[in-house]
């Protein structure tokens, strides 16, 4: 009795961690060989076939094609350098500069990979669209209403996600500081 | 005590077997991976220009919206497989996946380094297959050997601007990609 007691108890404890670990990692996008810049976090491993277990389930589970190694290389932004989340009803504020890349890619999602619906159908920058500043530092206002300058509408959603896409860039496995690679920073300015 | 401590212990080793073989089956299992909805969408071994991601719709997550976008999925159990593809006047890339969703291969227009990224796509077998005298005489001719059989090309050409959108897709729909016979 004592028995099959025990062996059930262990068999539900070990499918309820099992699985649920499994979607933990899966949901959170866990994965081996991050870099992480500011709030800007890549995988550059997982645009190759060295790409971990962990990321291979994620994209297979989301359906993404993830970004080549020759190709260039994506960071993704889920808070503000200070931690705090992207929350598109609040104006955040991206300044500084980029890695050496021959073009980036900025582009808001929502945290499912959906781009945000918005009146300006406005979903990103590219480095040629930016305007700069004289010293080639550029601000970006990410901010449900309009703004002057360098404006990314938020569609005022609950949670967004940014991306920024470096092509043809240096930037990779390789990387190890913040040195090599400066990343733009994220400031929350306040909500409405 | 200690027998309910063992309980644990053998709960806790069995979930963790549980967690690492779900997250290993996942590629297999998975439905809606991008070679899987790309499946409607594409006809065998052709290029097939791709919608551009809005709002309202995407084919896939996280797209880049600054990108025209061309997908071959093919099939090299009827041959070897050639891919031309002109470079728009951005920037042009090409990237290998596998069935399974796995980057294998990526070039750039840069480092192609011509004004059309010529390669040959082929399985291991095929490639060795081809008489040697022709590899080393064919220079410049790229052979990509692909893991499996299946898989999809991606081409992307940025538009650096909006306005150049239509440009960037005009560049694309010039590319193709077709099966060479087996000699």
């Amino acid at each position: 009795m004592r028995l099959l007691f025990g062996s059930c108890f262990t068999l539900l404890i070990a499918a309820a961690l099992g699985l649920g670990a499994t979607w933990f990692t899966l949901t959170r996008g866990v994965a081996f060989g991050a870099l992480t810049i500011g709030a800007w976090t890549a995988w550059p491993k997982s645009g190759s076939v060295d790409i971990d277990p962990y990321a291979r389930a994620t994209i297979a589970r989301s359906g993404e094609l993830p970004t080549g190694m020759g190709d260039g290389v994506a960071f993704y932004a889920h808070t503000d350098d200070a931690g705090n989340k992207l929350d598109g009803r609040c104006m955040f504020t991206i300044t500084g500069m980029t890695p050496p890349a021959r073009y980036w890619t900025l582009t808001l999602y929502d945290p499912e990979g959906r781009l945000v619906a918005n009146t300006m159908d406005r979903h990103g920058f590219t480095s040629e669209e930016i305007v700069r500043n004289g010293d080639g530092r550029f601000s970006i206002a990410v901010a449900p209403l309009a703004r002057s300058g360098n404006w990314l509408p938020t569609g005022g959603v609950e949670q967004f996600v940014l991306a920024w896409r470096l092509y043809d860039t240096p930037i990779g496995v390789a990387t190890r500081t913040a040195k090599e690679g400066p990343m733009p920073a994220i400031a929350r300015k306040g909500c409405s | 005590m200690i027998r309910a401590l063992l309980w644990i212990l053998g709960a806790i080793l069995l979930g963790g077997i549980v967690h690492l073989s779900t997250v290993l089956a996942m590629p297999q299992a998975a439905r809606q991976d991008a070679y899987s909805r790309l499946v409607p969408l594409t006809p065998v071994n052709t290029m097939v220009p791709l919608a551009l991601p809005t709002a309202a719709s995407a084919i896939m997550p996280f797209m880049d919206p600054a990108f025209a976008e061309a997908v071959c999925r093919y099939d090299l159990s009827g041959g070897s497989l050639k891919l031309t593809a002109p470079v728009s006047q951005a920037y042009t890339s090409v990237t290998f996946y596998t069935r399974k969703s796995i980057a294998y291969y990526a070039i750039n227009d840069r480092a192609a380094g011509r004004r059309t990224i010529e390669l040959d796509l082929m399985t291991p077998e095929q490639h060795a297959q081809v008489p040697e005298e022709e590899d080393v005489t064919a220079a410049d001719r790229l052979i990509i050997e692909s893991p499996s059989t299946m898989g999809l090309i991606v081409l992307r050409a940025l538009a650096p601007e909006p306005g150049l959108m239509p440009m960037a897709r005009r560049a694309l729909a010039a590319a193709k990609c077709a099966i060479q016979p087996i000699q």
